[in-house]
């Protein structure tokens, strides 16, 4: 799948700040006035900042209004629904902790719940494509709902939280690499139950129907990069869940601890692209790219 | 409403005959034309006549090889099929469920799935939740599209009536492509389905496509292994080289560097 930089940022931050404000929702911690500000401030930027990223790959964003309404059918439509719903839930939160220093405990659990479920919503998009296999598991959601909830107990400041959850994180985000290898083998489709071919004999794509590139091999069959998987591999998961958990044992300063949420976003975002770029659509093998 | 019908009244669809496809392309730019002039925002090219041409196209023919597996007597010849690849109109079609805005919708009536692109946010979703390949976004537009069954021509009165069906299978000059309703087991899309062995593609995704494909027949007998009659008058005459061609060889063989299996009988 082709990895599109507003998709990957949109899933990095977003996923961070609804971590963030859903262990804000469950009063863990429950700062008031100015902290509060700043920890719902950094939230609202993250998530906000990332929905309207997403925004950018699409054709006509100025009609994405109509989107909340196929909540019945579509997990992109329940994600506008859950991700708008979380934010003005925990904005009258927010500023009840803010304004008046006072924690509406019921509101924030329905906050948090919702925070989470957008993370969820997101996965499930992804989750439901049974044309691409390495997508198509458990492993997905479980990936990225381990990471907003580590992620957002690091923004936290949740330190003796974060460590055992960042090491969750990143078992999730191995298995998912691990499973997601051979999906696609394992899904039984191939090149000859594409063409409904394959009793006759060997299958082999002679000609492509054009000479040229078309939107299906730019957005589905996208292979630059993956001689390099391993080590992106090896690189995120250092980022992501190493750097962090070395440099929260070293001491609980700001700084560390704010150099530990950088490198843990860069390693979800390179984790991120892996996720696009080593995808295979089955659409590939109609063009023999399997 | 992205939630699918339980059931349509007709089952419109194409059934594509493997066997008579000769992969002339007529099918593409026939569909390309009509779906450019008429319904919905125009299939636009991109550099079409630079150097890395693009565009939006509804229907494209492939073409694959068979090898047909060695059973012990040495493989038969390979086999090329042309493959004309367009919307399968499934059943339990994936791309309209994902859809967020209500713009892709199956229609109850006659079961062609269409998008709304007034309502189409451009984002792509249906495009991925789809096995086949079936959706293209359009560069310029920026919406979605796919094959309409030709919903414009097929209950277009403007027309005569032998025009009203889909332009793909007016123009092909093979009859590859046969259009017709597979609700009714008498009509001509459902006889040719169940005398020639219609298949399905990627039945393993449970998209249960309308669309069938016809198998291209088994070569009737494998000619590799035949022998020419006149075979026998053709054989070489002398197999030993003489006179001075002879002498020649076995002087050359003699030489150092020379390899014996080459040289031997190949002196001229």
């Amino acid at each position: 799948m082709h990895p599109a930089p507003s998709v990957i940022l949109f899933s990095t931050l977003s996923g961070l700040g609804f971590g963030l404000l859903a262990f804000l929702g469950l009063g863990i911690p429950a700062p008031t006035g100015w902290v509060a500000f700043v920890f719902f401030a950094i939230a609202y930027l993250l998530a906000v900042g990332g929905l309207i990223a997403s925004t950018f790959h699409l054709g006509h964003p100025e009609r994405a209004l109509k989107a909340f309404s196929q909540w019945r059918s579509s997990w992109l439509s329940r994600e506008g629904i859950c991700a708008v719903a979380a934010l003005i839930i925990m904005a009258i939160y927010g500023a009840g902790l803010v304004f008046f220093g006072t924690r509406w405990g019921v509101l924030g659990v329905i906050g948090a719940a919702l925070s989470v479920g957008t993370v969820f919503t997101t996965a499930m998009i992804y989750t439901q494509m049974k044309t691409v296999p390495r997508w198509h598991n458990f492993t997905t959601p479980a990936m990225f709902l381990t990471i907003c909830i580590a992620g957002g107990a690091l923004l936290a400041g949740q330190i003796p939280l974060a460590m055992p959850l960042l090491v969750l994180a990143g078992a999730a985000q191995i298995a998912h690499w691990v499973l997601g290898d051979t999906a696609l083998a394992r899904s039984g489709t191939t090149i000859a139950t594409a063409t409904g071919l394959g009793a006759r004999g060997e299958v082999r794509a002679f000609e492509p129907p054009h000479t040229g590139t078309n939107y299906l091999l730019k957005e589905f069959v996208y292979v630059i990069g993956r001689k390099h998987a391993l080590k992106l591999r090896i690189i995120a998961i250092l980022l992501m869940v190493a750097l962090p958990l070395v440099l929260l044992l070293l001491s609980h300063s700001h700084i560390l601890a704010g150099l530990a949420v950088i490198s843990h976003l860069i390693g979800v975002s390179a984790a991120r692209w892996l996720f696009f770029a080593e995808a295979e659509h089955v659409v590939g093998l109609y063009y023999g790219k399997r | 409403m992205t939630t699918l019908p339980t059931s349509t009244a007709k089952k419109l669809g194409l059934v594509i005959d493997l066997d008579t496809c000769v992969g002339c392309h007529a099918c593409v730019i026939s569909c390309k034309g009509w779906n450019t002039e008429n319904y919905g925002a125009p299939l636009s090219d991109q550099d079409p006549y630079g150097e890395n041409p693009t565009g939006t196209f509804l229907n494209r023919v492939h073409s694959y090889e068979i090898q047909p597996p060695d059973l012990g007597q040495g493989a038969a010849p390979a086999q090329l099929v042309h493959f004309p690849k367009s919307c399968l109109h499934c059943e339990d079609a994936p791309c309209v469920t994902v859809c967020p805005t209500g713009a892709s919708y199956k229609r109850v009536e006659d079961g062609i799935v269409l998008v709304n692109e007034q309502d189409c946010i451009g984002c792509g979703l249906c495009a991925w939740a789809c096995p086949y390949g079936a959706r293209e976004m359009d560069a310029e537009a920026k919406v979605m599209k796919k094959c309409t069954l030709c919903v414009d021509r097929i209950y277009n009165e403007n027309l005569p009536e032998r025009d009203r069906e889909p332009a793909c299978v007016r123009t092909c000059p093979s009859n590859a492509r046969h259009f017709g309703d597979f609700a009714d087991p008498d009509s001509n899309v459902s006889k040719l389905t169940a005398e020639r062995g219609g298949m399905d593609l990627m039945p393993e995704m449970g998209t249960k496509p309308v669309n069938k494909y016809l198998p291209p027949r088994v070569k009737d007998r494998d000619r590799s292994q035949d022998v020419d009659i006149l075979a026998p008058f053709l054989e070489p005459i002398a197999t030993e080289t003489t006179g001075f061609l002879g002498w020649l060889d076995k002087a050359l063989e003699s030489m150092p560097g020379s390899s014996k299996g080459n040289t031997k009988g190949g002196s001229n």
